[in-house]
Formats: C-alpha cells, structure tokens, sequence
C-alpha cells in the first residue's frame, strides 16, 4: 500500500512541503517512514534519531500539526487514506528539513544553579527513602525532547525565551529544589530569571509530554507556590525575618 | 592548498564522545586544569549511554551483604571465560562503588532498599543483586547527572560536530580533524591528546540494539592512526531484542526483566534453559523450578534460576530452540513476566518496557508474554589500551568505555559497561593528565595532512552518479547478518571477507550529490569509511580464533581450547592491508589468579585475595 508524506523541506530562509509517496510495512513508524524516503528519495533528508524506542528524546517533530517522537508514533493511528504532514518544531529556529537548534535549551540549562549536596555525615551513605525520592524520581523520567518547550504558547506565539525558561526547565528546576539531599536555594531565580510567573497553567505542556510527567501540577505550580510564599505571604515573610529561618 | 584559515580550536585535551565515559574522562581532565573539549556526534545528553537500562554494577552490598570486589571480579572473569585484562578487571571492581557513590553526590536518585540506601538487583552472571538502578532508565539518570555536572565545571562542549581523522607529529597525537554537522563545515582540533570515548560498531548488523551512531568510528580513526585492536572477534549477542513487529526488530529488552523474575519459554510451554546449563555454572545454578522459585522468593540458599546465565549461553539457547522448530511465531522465544509478578510491580519496575511494547507493538506485558530473540548489542572488543593509563601504543592517544577493549575479556556481563564506563573514564583523564604533563615541546598539525583528509571527505560530495550510501549500508548489514552472525563457520567467515573486501570498492565510489549542510546521506558515507574496518577486523578476527569462547562461537571448533587462553588477536594497520595476529597473553599476578579461581565460599568468608 503507497502512502503520501508532505514534509517540510529546506533551511530557516527558504523552504517549502515536498510529497513523497512510499509503500509502508506492518508495525512501521513515522521514523521508519522518514528513514525510507532518505533511503529510496531523498539521502540528505535531514532528521535527528537516536534510540528508536522513545528514550532518547531526539526525533521531535510536529505530526499532522501534533508536537510528537516519530519513532513512538505509529503509522495505523492514522487512518488509511489519511495523508500525512510533518514539519520540524515551530519554536525553535530551523537548520534544515525536520532539524531545528534547539541550543537555546541547553543555554538555559547552564544558568540553573547546579546540585549542592548535603555535606555526609562521617563519611556514611547518605539515606534516602524511597517514598521521599520518587516525588522528584517523577522529574528525572525527563528525556529533553522538548516537546513541552515546543507547545508552551509562553515561547511559541509570545517569544518570551528572554524571560521564562519553559516547562522542561521548571520540571528540572523542581528536581533540585525537592531533592532530599540538596541545599542550594534558587527559589528567587525561579521567580525573577527563571519566569515562574509566565505560565498561567494551561497544561499543554503535560498534555504532550511523553515521558507522561505532570509537569504543571506536580512541578511548576509548587515551585509557584514556594515563590508566594516567600515573597508574598506577609505573615510568613515576617515570622521568617523575625527568627532567621531560611525558607527553603 | 592552503588550509591554514581553516576554523581551529585548541585544548589540552580533546575528547571524542559524550556518552557516559567521554563525559566521565573530561569531567577528570577538567578537575586535573587541563582546557578540555569534547565533541560528539549527536546533542548532548543522546549518546548510547542514555538508552541503557537495567542497571549500574558495583558491589556495594546494600541488598546482600556478603558481596565485595572479589566476587563482583570473580564473576567478570567468569563471565569473560578468563580472557579479560585481570588488571583492568581487578581495578573495575575495585573502583566501581566509588563511582556509583559519586554519581550520588552529583545528584544521581537511585531507587532505595527499605533502608533508605541504594537498592541493587540481580541480572545474569552476578552472583549477588549487585546492579544500582532507577527503575528501567539508568543510562538516562546517569548521562543526565553527568551532563549536568559538567556544564558547570568548565568544559567546553561542541554538539553535533564528528571526528573525521587523528593527526599525528612525529608519531604523536597533535589534533583531530572534524565537520559540524549543522552546516558541513571543517573544523581542526588541536590538542596534545585525544581520549576516544565513540562506543561500538553495531550498526554492521542488521538487527541491533544499536542506534545510528555506532559505526565504530574510533576504532576506524585509531587503526588509521597506528592503534591497535584486539578481542574483536567477541561481539555480544544479546538474549533479548524485540522480533515483532520488523520495524523494531533489534529493539533492546532489558535482562532486568529476567532479573525481577521473568521466564524463557518456547512454543510447548517449556522453561528451556533448564537444558542449557553448561558444566562450568551447574554448580551455582538451580536446576528445578522448585529451587528457582524459591530463589525469586528471596530464599538466600537456593540457587540462581538458568534464564540470569550468561548473555551468550542464553541467545545461543534462544537460537536453537528457534532452530528445532520450537520457536515463538515470529521466530524467537516467549519472555513471561506477567505470570510471575504482579502488574503493579512491573509497571513500577520495567516501565519503560512496558510502555515500549504497548505502543510500538501492542502488547501488554503485565498480561501477555514478550516475544524474544538475540540481536547484536555490544562489542567487548576495540581499541588495544595499556591496562593502567588506557593509553594505546600511540603517544597522547586513549581510549576508554565500549570502544576500548580488555575489561570484558570474551563475554561481559549485563550492567559492567555502565561501571566500566565511570572507572575507566575516570582513568583515562588521569593518564592523559599525566601525560600531557610529561610532554615538551610544540607540536603541529600539517597543513598536508589536513587537506588529505578533507579532500576524502568532499570527494563524496562532489562524484556524480555513484553508489547509494543507504544500500551500499545495507549490504554490509546483510553480510555481517549473514556470515559474522551469533554462530560462526571458517567457510562463511572467507566468504564474508571476500564480499566485504568487494564492498570496499562500493564505498570508495559513494556520491551524495548535494550540499554538506546537515547532511545524512553524506554523514552515512563518512560513517561507512569506519564501518568497513570494524566489519573486517570482526571477521578476520574470527576466522582466527579456532575455537568457541563466550561470545564467540564457531560451529567447526566446538568448545574451548586450553590453548585459547594463551593469546588475544590484535589487529593492525600494515602497508599490505589489515593483519590479524596472535599475541600472547601475560601470566596473571598470583593473587589475581587465586582469587579468579577461589570457590565461593572462600571469598565469602574473606579468606583469600589481597
Ligand atoms: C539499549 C541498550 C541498553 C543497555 N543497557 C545497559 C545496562 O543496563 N547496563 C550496562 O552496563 N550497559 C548497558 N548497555 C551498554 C551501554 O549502554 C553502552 O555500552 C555504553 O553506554 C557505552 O558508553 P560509551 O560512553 O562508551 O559510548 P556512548 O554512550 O555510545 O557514547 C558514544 C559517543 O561517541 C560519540 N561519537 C561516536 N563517533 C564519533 C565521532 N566520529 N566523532 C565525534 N563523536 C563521536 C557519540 O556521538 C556519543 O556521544 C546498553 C546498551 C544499549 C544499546
Ligand atoms: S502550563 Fe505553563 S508551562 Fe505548561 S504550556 Fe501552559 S503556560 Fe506553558
Ligand atoms: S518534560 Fe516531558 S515533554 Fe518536556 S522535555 Fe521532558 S520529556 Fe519532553
Ligand atoms: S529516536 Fe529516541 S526518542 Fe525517538
């Protein structure tokens, strides 16, 4: 059975959607699909994979206007005579074909206030418990395929990158500062660099990660609500000037 | 011409690879003040590493505390049929807690013991529940921790740029010459040395676990670069990829699954690996249901079941039952956990797995049983490294993690390459420290060498009507597939070479008309110059090795050979072409020796071993 594709082709200037037409195999992905119109159409073709198996968060891409993974994407969710049409991430600037720079990300990565440990105690394993760790274990499931980046209308339509860091940052921002063992404090970056203020939970991040994380309710509204209370709750703010607590 | 505006970057120390053992290896070199780069071909954080699953091997003893360095080292021997470097062994062993600690104090969350430690399971070849994990995703916990680590410790990192070629002064290492995939681009690297960190060769193989990447490009820059390999006739088969549906066929199921339970059953129902328990493991094997039972329950006395034997004894089982018509319908075996576990406990164990077959095969495992069969994982084999620096026999060149080879002798077990990759990274950036401190004088790239190597690298771009890169690939899966597959024959073995030899003259005529902008079908025929070489070490390699040993197996040399022992094959570079040769293999220090072939009681107790 021959199936027609319209994929995006060309760089950040100038491009256009090109019709491939392939006959698809049982069990095929939409990266398997992609892999064989490179291999019998078009060798420069440009798309990023890795792992093929949903672990690596590479192959991002926007499916019949779906931010998804093509390689966790099956061909028989569509239906048969349905065509179908993939372009890269509207978020990021494109490179070339399904390929966009994406290094916007790994830029704010950099400004986040890296893990401080707890100093051991008598050079003994640190204890954690399991129900205390898998609140943030939740978190770490993360495989940066910034999908939740792609879809969050903070940095879609309003271009705001200068001031929210988007849903993946504030889900590995929540990792540190609900780690057991950590003792940084970054709850005032959160609120004056990082943007915690921009997202007005609409939940499309969550609807769309793959790893199923809830982003917004188990990790962005809880770092807001760590930033209202210390910066809004007058109560708290006093009581805490008052007996030099550090509110972490 | 002139390539002297040519866009350089210098460091002390360049390293090649961003997968667990690269970053670990920079991560040193960085903390040592040496300026440090590193390059790879994909972003940062997607190396291989990130698709490792079950787990992280160090005998940590927080599950059984009667593990410890000599048993997690007996058993690597074991496992490798005592053709492992004893001293890279030996170090792995004794270094790998330190470093699973340390990931610890880097952020890492592993999942606990009911006291709040490190919890640890079981998988093949391990005596005692010794792999630290997080859930099914400890490749990803790891990179990430380490990737996050490093961003903040000085390193400059440069993403999607791959490494075409070494260049040497005066027989030393003095730069890497490589493209940026983004825009095609030449970039030279100067450096005093180079630490290769590029991971394996799967992608010779038709049906792998491995990803696009993994076309033994360190293995190819090193032999052109004077290196030598060795142990490459041992590429491991693992038991359990996915069969169904074609598309993923190859796709990596974790040993965890065996290790939390999970059975092996073919077409009648039967747990076959009862009958495949070789002579050497029946001792400290269970050889009821029964007993196996009672060993899943916790009982400390009973025996480990059959299916956690090693990986190679295991896929070769797989194959023949497969082979007696006794096979699953898509050809391979039934893997059943949902009989065994609760499905609570596998969704919360094996998540990814679970996840991985309901969407991309439609199956779920917490009800029904996986189909299996052996796909090419990991090759032990690679780039010949001094045991103690990780240094190769060129100066200011190292190697470390799944492109060097050594640690895993003939065979590794599930959950040492994660360990490996840590130790030895570490080990790597200590010995290019030491030797870039021992260094004098300047070195210099040549402008000649440097036009050699692009040259090779444009030529694609600029022959018209030439080979396909994607089918000239093709054909060199469906060669390996074919006559370098899990069992082995002298005769296939000649006649793989022949045809690999004949597909060497393909790759010299690839064309990939276009611009090197982001490129895949150029990248792809880069990727082939390395590939080739890999392939055709593999199977020179095997043709020599006139016996079976681990993963090795040759139907013409049934079992080992007491001569086996004596020697590793080392492959090199000479103006006739690739050699292959015998070199013998240094007498283990004694008390190495003692403790390899000590019974287990003796280490239990602490009798024997330093
Ligand atoms: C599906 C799967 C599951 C696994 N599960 C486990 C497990 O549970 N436990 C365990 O111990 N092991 C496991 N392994 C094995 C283990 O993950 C790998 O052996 C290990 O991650 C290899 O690490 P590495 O650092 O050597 O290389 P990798 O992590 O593969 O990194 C290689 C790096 O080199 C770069 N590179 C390659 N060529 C070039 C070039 N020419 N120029 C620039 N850069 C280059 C790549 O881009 C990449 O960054 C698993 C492997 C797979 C495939
Ligand atoms: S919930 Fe917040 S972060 Fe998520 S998409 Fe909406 S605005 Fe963006
Ligand atoms: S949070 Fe989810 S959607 Fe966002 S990058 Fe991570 S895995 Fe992708
Ligand atoms: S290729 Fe790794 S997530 Fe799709």
């Amino acid at each position: 059975m021959e199936r027609k594709f319209n994929i995006w082709r060309g760089s950040a200037e100038k491009g256009e959607f090109k019709t491939y037409s392939i006959k698809l195999e049982r069990g095929m992905v939409v990266l398997d699909a992609i892999h064989r119109i490179q291999a019998e159409h078009s060798n420069d073709l440009a798309v990023r994979w890795n792992c093929k198996a949903g672990k690596c968060g590479s192959c991002s891409m926007e499916i019949n206007g779906r931010p998804k993974l093509s390689c966790m994407t099956r061909m028989n969710e569509f239906a048969e005579d349905d065509s179908i049409t993939i372009q890269p991430l509207k978020t990021f600037p494109i490179i070339k074909d399904l390929v966009t720079d994406v290094s916007w990300n790994y830029k704010q990565n950099k400004m986040i206030p890296p893990f401080k440990p707890r100093v051991k105690k008598n050079g003994e394993d640190h204890v954690m418990y399991q129900q205390d760790v898998e609140r943030i274990q939740e978190f770490r499931k993360c495989i940066e395929c910034y999908l939740c980046q792609d879809v969050c209308h903070v940095l879609r339509d309003q271009d705001k990158k200068e001031r929210f860091v988007g849903p993946r940052f504030m889900v590995r921002l929540a990792s540190l500062e609900m780690h057991p063992l950590d003792r940084g404090d970054r709850i005032p970056k959160i609120k004056n660099e990082f943007g915690s203020g921009m997202c007005n939970i609409t939940r499309c991040c969550t609807d769309v990660c793959p790893e199923h994380i809830q982003i917004t309710d188990n990790g962005i509204i809880p770092l807001k609500e760590r930033v209202v209370d210390r910066f809004y709750d007058p109560i708290m703010w006093i009581y805490n000037k008052l007996f030099g607590i550090d509110t972490k | 011409m002139d390539y002297s505006d040519i866009q350089t970057i210098e460091h002390d120390v360049l390293v090649v690879g961003a997968g667990g053992a690269g970053i670990r290896a920079a991560i040193e070199c960085a903390s040592k003040g040496l300026s440090t780069g590193i390059i790879s071909k994909s972003l940062l954080g997607k190396a291989h590493t990130v698709m490792a699953e079950g787990g992280i091997a160090a005998s940590l003893g927080n599950v059984d505390s009667r593990d410890n360095w000599k048993i997690h080292f007996r058993d690597t021997m074991r496992g490798g049929k005592f053709l492992n470097q004893w001293r890279m062994a030996e170090l792995h062993a004794k270094q790998a807690p330190d470093r699973v600690r340390e990931l610890e104090e880097w952020g890492a969350v592993f999942d606990r013991t009911d006291k709040g430690l490190i919890n640890q399971r079981n998988f093949g070849g391990h005596r005692y529940p010794r792999l630290a994990h997080v859930g099914d995703r400890t490749g990803l916990e790891i990179i990430r921790t380490l990737q996050d680590f490093c961003v903040h410790h000085g390193i400059s990192t440069h993403m999607e740029c791959t490494g075409l070629d070494i260049i040497l002064d005066g027989g030393k290492v003095s730069g890497l010459l490589a493209y940026w995939r983004e825009t095609g681009r030449f970039v030279l690297f100067k450096a005093k040395a180079i630490i290769l960190a590029t991971g394996g060769g799967g992608k010779a193989w038709k049906v792998t676990s491995n990803s696009w990447e993994y076309t033994g490009d360190g293995l190819g820059m090193a032999y052109r670069a004077g290196a030598e390999l060795m142990d490459m006739e041992f590429t491991q088969f693992h038991p359990t990829g996915m069969v169904w549906p074609p598309s993923v066929k190859g796709i990596l199921v974790t040993e965890g699954v065996r290790g939390d339970g999970g059975v092996l059953l073919n077409s009648e129902g039967e747990r076959f690996m009862f009958n495949y328990i070789p002579e050497k493991f029946a001792s400290e094997t269970a050889d009821t249901e029964e007993e196996a039972s009672r060993w899943l329950d916790g009982d400390r006395e009973a025996r480990r079941p059959p299916e956690l034997l090693t990986r190679d004894v295991v896929a070769r089982a797989i194959k023949k039952e497969v082979e007696a018509g006794r096979g699953s319908p898509n050809g391979g075996a039934f893997l059943d956990i949902a009989s065994r576990r609760p499905a609570e406990f596998i969704k919360k164990k094996l998540p990814s797995m679970y996840h991985q077959f309901k969407e991309l095969a439609e199956i779920d495992i917490t009800e029904q049983p996986m189909e299996v069969g052996p796909t090419l994982h990991y090759f032990m084999g690679g780039i010949r490294v001094n045991s103690n620096s990780q240094q190769t026999n060129v100066p200011g060149l190292f190697a470390c993690g799944e492109c060097a080879a050594g640690m895993h002798g003939a065979n590794r077990l599930g959950g040492n390459s994660l360990s490996d990759l840590l130790v030895f990274g570490k080990l790597a950036g200590d010995g290019a420290t030491d030797y870039i401190n021992s260094l004098s004088g300047q070195l210099k790239c040549s402008n000649e060498e440097v036009g050699k190597i692009i040259k090779g690298a444009t030529d694609i771009l600029n022959r018209e009507n030439g080979k396909n890169p994607y089918l000239v690939h093709e054909k060199l899966q469906n060669i390996m597939q074919t006559f370098v597959s899990i069992v082995r024959t002298g005769e296939e073995l000649e006649a793989g070479l022949n045809k690999l030899q004949e597909l060497n003259a393909d790759i010299k005529k690839i064309s990939v008309p276009a611009s090197a902008q982001y490129n895949p079908g150029w990248n792809e025929a880069l990727d082939l110059k390395n590939l080739i070489v890999t392939a055709e070490a593999v199977t020179r390699a095997a043709l020599i090795r006139q016996e079976s040993r681990g993963a090795h197996t040759r139907l013409d040399f049934v079992g080992e050979q007491e001569e086996g022992l004596e020697y590793n094959i080392v492959i090199k570079r000479t103006d006739s072409g690739m050699s292959a040769e015998k070199v013998r293999r240094e007498d283990p220090p004694k008390e190495l020796a003692d403790i390899g072939f000590a019974s287990l009681a003796e280490l239990e107790g602490g009798g024997i071993g330093a």
